[in-house]
């Protein structure tokens, strides 16, 4: 016999009816009984019968062998279509309906009464129908009572049901979700009730061509599947959660003519029995309960396009919304299993750890890599907390029968962050702020003054040199615009392909990152701090990377942790506001301590607004070198920080210093981070803002300087101190430095908030308040804008003494 | 007409082969087999320069009265190889770099994937599933 290649449905409906014939279970099928049955359920004449079972080999063998089995049925759907009988046609003839097994009513009817002693036509003597041993046949045919049986949600007709499936031999392989399928198929062939007669109507107006078969099929087998477990399956708990199979079907609707993925192949047999080797009993029993609910609403769900009784099924699959959605019991455990691997939730577990894990579930490592593929949403070899759900749930699917689908189920994709939200910026961590930031506003290359209008349209720009391509992981959670980010990656190598702005960023894309991280801070709020957490980016990328890396889960590689030359030190830029005077005297007061050299820095990020703006108080002249330090380790803070700070103007003195805290924090966690790391040269150096062109004039002079700092210890970066300003400082050692700054900040934003309050002029203090927080606005946009621009000068450089090093290494080969 | 093997290192013999239509596949088998000394000729011929992404693709290997073979290796030395019907006169170099980089994401991915052995043959639906598209989008 040739090998014989059957499609996945083709697969499991031989299976099934395999099962079904299969009496003895000896995996050899004598031929006669429920063979021949079968056969002449096939409406073929009889000679075609004969000439099946030659061309199968069953006449050779004497008997029909699980191949011999499957060789005749698919004979038999050639013979059903007409098509000449042929072993060549086994394998060259697509598309082949299923093989038909009609039973004529009369038999259907006969053999009802014959099984069941109830009424037929009742549904209660469906459940009794339910084929007791020997009316393995009946069962199927009967079916319509399988039809009843699932429209009817009693768990006493299901009781019943079950009851007879145990004692019916068969049982085990009723339990099969194959045979379920096979049961329901026979039984919609079936017309012995009236029950069964609209529905075998409703199949026989099915369209008769194959391909429209299977889905009545598959709806059918779901019933009875269904009805498997959910009825009196003794090792099913009936607890089901949530419909964790049944949607399955729904989940293909269209699809179930391609293929019944919900049909698991008939070939693992029933591993319902625990999964225990793999997991811990409750969640296996768990996992079964939910299986059956899942597989009674599915096949309600797929009934409904074939049955009559639509209305009921519906109302019994309109529960369920998605066969493959996780339930609560289920995603509780599936945490918990992480946190053995992995403490962390927001962790990755590395592969080699989930390979360990999911091998020990004893499935073929075809399918767990398969599992992996699907599950592994952002390729990067690692596994989050949604992933491994989403792992766990396709191998316990894959356990308990189903087949795994090609693409993953709606419901298992891993929550993707909606990156593009801004707002979300103060929310989250840096990490989200981080991996947002590329989409949002990659690093204008805006010159050196860019006005606000400007900015932020030229923010959006990606203007990042292609030249580098860097394959920076950033691996965080999944997110839209991570996902467009790893495509961005993939294709950026391809510097022929600039057909979007979007692939014209992927090399830009890790500098971007950092970069448009401090943009989008900025952006994000309209205060001075978003000048400084710009500052502080464009100051030290690599902090910047290594901060939000921080934040993030993981990264496989962390961005580039070596220090990148410091940035070119800013221009210090002169900034024309007269109240960042004040600001420039307590910036500067703490530069003493944080760099010995760069005190020459001008404020740290010009204010955005042109010089001639100078409006604005803005810190940015405080910036120096010190500002940056601060900067820095407030640029991670600036993500949560922004949205208050941005509240702040509005905000009581109370509100504000409410605010400060959470900059204290922040500034404390990102303190020793970014004081060691960042050389306040480069802070400074980005401060200056290059919209004021000063920047670059001092930034030359200021990189030699930053240079040789290397890791100047630096405090708090300016920026969360000028938050403190808000409030009093409740700095800690660190924030003292800043006490000045903050004070100056705080005594210029404080004024802001100061007139409001005041009952009297209301209005003029509010419209004098807008106007201020206006001017910051315009202010911290250009700051942001210059430091964009520094900042990518940096990266530059760093890019060019990177090559430089790889040149200067030795090489290795490969 | 398109044939795309890839080959691994050091042994060279292929990871995964996958060709339309499907006769003559043999006399594909044995074109791709000796264009892998070609590849190998140009690797070495790099010599130690950079690799760069540019050098990942190695060009037309060489034409043949029926058709051409493409070649692509990666950093570690897995190679890709394309055949390709002389006939498609569609079929630019660019087109032939866009193949090759899906191949090499795909690929990448597979590596990725814990359970993935390398140096097994590669069974990946998803991986299969791009080939084919790749290789429908030419014929």
């Amino acid at each position: 016999m040739e090998g014989l290649t059957l499609s996945e449905a083709e697969q499991r409906y031989y299976c099934d009816l395999f099962s079904y014939c299969d009496t003895e279970s000896t995996k050899k099928v004598a031929s006669n009984g429920r063979v021949l049955e079968l056969f002449r359920a096939a409406q073929l004449p009889n000679d075609v019968v004969m000439q099946i079972m030659e061309l199968c080999g069953a006449t050779r063998l004497g008997y029909f062998g699980r191949s011999q089995f499957y060789i005749a049925l698919k004979l038999v759907a050639v013979a059903q279509s007409g098509l000449p009988l042929r072993v060549e046609s086994l394998n060259t003839v697509k598309d082949l309906p299923l093989p038909r097994f009609v039973v004529s009513k009369n038999e259907q009817e006969s053999r009802h009464t014959a099984l069941y002693s109830s009424d037929a036509d009742n549904p209660a003597s469906y459940s009794g129908v339910i084929p007791p041993p020997p009316g393995r046949i009946q069962v199927k045919k009967g079916s319509v009572s399988h039809d009843a049986v699932q429209q009817r949600t009693s768990t006493d007709q299901q009781a019943v049901w079950y009851q007879d499936l145990d004692h019916n031999t068969l049982r085990a392989t009723l339990r099969i979700p194959c045979l379920a399928s096979l049961s329901l198929e026979f039984s919609f062939r079936r017309l012995s009730s009236g029950l069964r007669c609209e529905i075998q109507e409703k199949e026989s107006t099915s369209p008769v061509v194959s391909p429209q078969q299977s889905p009545p099929t598959s709806p059918h087998t779901w019933r009875k599947h269904n009805r498997h477990p959910s009825g009196g399956n003794n090792e099913r708990p009936l607890a089901g959660p949530g419909p964790f199979w049944a949607p399955f079907s729904e989940a293909q609707p269209g699809s179930s003519t391609s293929s019944d993925p919900i049909w698991s192949g008939h070939s693992p047999p029933p591993h319902q029995e625990n999964w225990v080797s793999f997991a811990d009993t409750p969640p296996t029993s768990a996992l079964l309960a939910m299986h059956p609910a899942s597989v009674q609403d599915q096949t309600t769900v797929r009934t409904v396009a074939s049955a009559t009784t639509t209305n009921e099924i519906r109302r019994q699959s309109s529960s369920y919304d998605d066969p493959w959605k996780i339930t609560d019991e289920q995603r509780q455990y599936y945490v918990n299993q992480f946190k053995t691997i992995q403490p962390d939730l927001n962790g990755f577990i590395p592969g080699s750890a989930a390979k360990e894990f999911f091998t020990k579930s004893k499935l073929p490592i075809l399918e767990l890599s398969h599992i992996w593929e699907l599950s592994d949403f952002d390729k990067d070899g690692a596994l989050t907390l949604d992933e491994f759900c989403a792992a766990f749930h396709l191998v316990v699917a894959r356990k308990n029968g189903y087949d795994l689908p090609e693409k993953l189920p709606e419901s298992l994709m891993p929550k993707l962050i909606d990156l593009e939200d801004s707002t979300e910026v103060g929310e989250q961590t840096g990490e989200v702020g981080y991996s947002s930031s590329p989409a949002e506003a990659p690093p204008s290359k805006s010159p050196s003054m860019p006005s606000l209008n400007q900015t932020w349209p030229e923010l959006n720009q990606s203007s990042e040199d292609t030249a580098i391509v860097h394959p920076v992981p950033i691996r965080m959670t999944p997110s839209k615009i991570h996902m467009q980010e790893m495509e961005l990656k993939r294709t950026g190598s391809d510097h022929a392909n600039p057909t979007s702005p979007l692939l014209v960023k992927p090399p830009d894309l890790p500098e971007e990152n950092k970069m448009s991280s401090s943009v989008k801070f900025t952006s994000g709020n309209t205060v001075t701090d978003g000048y400084s957490s710009s500052d502080s980016y464009a100051s030290d990328p690599e902090q910047i990377g290594s901060t939000v890396t921080r934040q993030r889960s993981h990264s496989g590689t962390s961005p580039d942790n070596a220090a990148p030359p410091p940035p070119p030190p800013r221009p210090h830029p002169s900034h024309s506001r007269s109240s960042s005077l004040d600001m420039n005297r307590s910036f500067s007061v703490t530069p003493g301590q944080q760099q010995a050299g760069v005190v020459a820095y001008p404020p740290a990020v010009p204010p955005r607004p042109q010089p001639s703006q100078g409006a604005g108080p803005h810190v940015h002249r405080p910036v120096d070198a010190e500002g940056l330090i601060a900067h820095t380790s407030t640029s991670p803070q600036q993500i949560p920080e922004q949205p208050n700070f941005a509240d702040f103007s509005q905000f009581e003195a109370f509100a504000v210093s409410g605010v400060n805290k959470e900059e204290e924090d922040e500034i404390e966690t990102h303190s020793e981070v970014l004081q060691v790391e960042k050389p306040s040269d480069s802070a400074s150096s980005h401060r200056g803002a290059k919209a004021d062109g000063r920047v670059e004039d001092k930034a030359p002079a200021n990189v030699p300087t930053s240079a040789g700092k290397g890791t100047t210890p630096l405090a708090p970066p300016p920026k969360p101190v000028r938050r403190r300003l808000k409030s009093e400082d409740e700095l800690r050692p660190e924030a003292e430095e800043h006490t000045q700054k903050t004070g100056v900040i705080a005594a210029v934003l404080a004024s802001q908030p100061s007139i409001p309050r005041s009952v009297g002029k209301d209005k003029k203090a509010i419209q004098a308040s807008i106007r201020r927080n206006k001017e910051t606005n315009t202010v911290l946009a250009r700051l942001n804008s210059e430091l964009q621009q520094q900042l990518k000068d940096v990266l530059e450089e760093r890019i060019s003494l990177e090559v430089q090093l790889e040149q200067l290494r030795p090489f290795s080969h490969l | 007409v398109l044939l795309s093997i890839i080959c691994s290192p050091p042994q060279n013999y292929p990871l995964y082969i996958r060709s339309i239509p499907t006769e003559n596949e043999l006399k594909f088998h044995y074109t791709v087999h000796t264009s892998l000394d070609v590849v190998d000729e140009k690797i070495s011929a790099m010599g130690k320069a950079l690799v760069d992404q540019r050098e990942l693709y190695l060009g037309l290997l060489y034409p043949t009265e029926d058709y051409k073979v493409y070649g692509y290796v990666t950093n570690s030395k897995v190679k890709f190889v394309m055949v390709v019907d002389s006939s498609n006169t569609a079929l630019r170099d660019n087109e032939i770099r866009s193949m090759f980089r899906k191949l090499h994401n795909s690929y990448t991915d597979i590596m990725c994937n814990p359970f993935y052995n390398p140096g097994d043959r590669i069974h990946s639906r998803a991986f299969d599933n791009m080939v084919n598209s790749m290789m429908m989008q030419v014929c």
